[in-house]
């Protein structure tokens, strides 16, 4: 009996260890299907869109690219920390705010109702005649529909309403539309991702293109892709906004860098978004 | 008149080493190699090493791995694995890719190291803001001719 025990303990042990050792390889698994809350499933890799032909041809989230415990942090809403940003999102929702007197809710029926809006920004403007991203959109409601104040761009508040815009928007393809009147502004957003910028010398394409699954030093390069926007960073404890991850990366090739909000930077956001056309909202999602 | 003469001596001296460095605008590429050492003065192999590995000077390690120097963790892949590099490149070669390997590989992803202009809207290193007008380049001519010192040890088996 004793030894029966001590045998199951150890073929438990050795179970456990296996597991473990299956759990916790150093890096990610680019093969691993992303599944939120074990009921939305999630879009992580596709066909990739036919204006990238010559250039890719299976576009892949970020999440695919990352350890296994960040995935798994991203699998349920109550281990995602960027989901307490979506909470607070909902609540500024229904918060009334500026002279007006109105909350976002009193215009829209519910934040589900604008679950159209995360897959289909940046988006050509109409009335303003331009391309348009989501922070734009907020701050024209904020001060012009609301009588309140602009927010900054990528401040702590815009990217709680990005996150609860985006959670609602969880499991439907990212859909940007680049022909158009938003054309000659996907062209620039284009243009810049190929250029080489800084002292490094560098481009969006020589590492989200040319080297998208290699490490650079401790880093897994991944496509770059913005359809888990916003992101919870790990390392920085915070939401962030894809115009401050492009402005990291511009600064990372030891160039002057582009502000947040930039003509340049919401060009380079439709263009960055086209790319993933067919990859499922993911936002707010988790990376390191 | 004898305090001028040693005045003469050291101004001798300055004016000789200043003349030996090449500055990066004057380098002479042929066919992407560099015959002319930047300095004058050897490359010390062992410094070398510690250029390439250090995230803070070189970086090199960030895209290139090396049996060599296999101790440093997490070395890059985006770059050719450096093995034999001593082997298939002769010391001009070597200069002139680490200089400005744009020279010999048009299009490759690799920075120039010893170039400071013709660059779109540099930075002041990692600050995000424009850079100085007196834009120094990432290595110094002596860590080049320590990094090629270097490169030329790696030797095939």
């Amino acid at each position: 009996m004793n030894i029966k025990n001590t045998l199951t303990t150890k073929l438990c042990t050795a179970a456990v260890l296996t597991a473990f050792a299956v759990a916790a390889p150093a890096f990610a698994d680019e093969d691993a299907e992303l599944v939120i809350n074990g009921e939305i499933e999630i879009v992580t890799k596709t066909t990739a869109p036919a204006h990238l032909e010559g250039h890719l041809t299976e576009i892949m989230s970020g999440w695919r690219f990352r350890s296994d415990d960040t995935q798994a942090m991203e699998m349920d809403d109550f281990d995602n920390p960027g989901m307490l940003g979506a909470e607070e999102g909902l609540a500024q929702f229904d918060t009334v705010m500026g002279s007006e007197g109105k909350a976002c809710a009193d215009c829209h029926d519910g934040v589900e109702s604008l679950a159209s809006v995360r897959p289909t920004y940046p988006k050509w403007n109409d009335a303003k005649e331009a391309v348009y991203t989501i922070q734009m959109q907020i701050n024209d409601c904020l001060t012009e529909r609301m009588g309140a104040e602009a927010e900054k761009y990528d401040s702590k508040k815009m990217l709680n309403f990005e996150a609860v815009l985006a959670s609602v928007a969880r499991g439907t393809p990212m859909n940007v539309a680049i022909d158009g009147p938003a054309q000659s502004t996907w062209e620039q957003g284009k243009e810049m991702y190929y250029t080489r910028f800084g002292q490094l010398d560098l481009s969006c394409a020589n590492c989200h293109e040319q080297n998208y699954g290699n490490m650079i030093r401790a880093d897994h390069l991944s496509q770059g892709q913005t359809n888990g926007f916003p992101v919870y960073r790990i390392k920085d404890n915070k939401l962030t906004g894809a115009h401050s991850r492009f402005k990291g990366c511009i600064r990372d090739t030891r160039a002057e860098t582009f502000a947040p909000g930039s003509p340049e930077f919401v060009a380079l956001e439709l263009y960055v978004a086209s790319r993933g056309n067919g990859l499922s909202v993911e936002g707010p999602s988790v990376r390191n | 008149m004898k305090r001028i003469a040693t005045c003469f001596v050291v101004l001798g001296l300055t004016a000789s080493a200043a003349m030996a460095e090449v500055a990066p605008g004057s380098i002479q590429f042929e066919e992407g190699a560099v015959a002319q050492s930047l300095t004058g003065t050897s490359g010390n192999p062992a410094e070398g090493r510690t250029i390439m590995t250090t995230k803070s000077v070189g970086n090199c390690v960030s895209c290139h791995a090396a049996t060599d120097y296999a101790d440093v963790p997490f070395a890059g892949e985006v770059g050719p694995l450096l093995d034999g590099a001593g082997s298939r490149w002769d010391e001009a070669q070597l200069r002139g890719l680490v200089v400005n390997p744009k020279m010999t590989f048009e299009g490759t992803v690799m920075p120039a190291f010893y170039k400071v202009d013709g660059f779109n809207r540099p930075g002041d290193a990692f600050t995000g803001k424009a850079a100085p007008a007196d834009l120094p380049p990432l290595l110094s001519a002596q860590q080049v001719e320590d990094v090629v010192a270097y490169l030329m040890t790696l030797k095939d088996e």
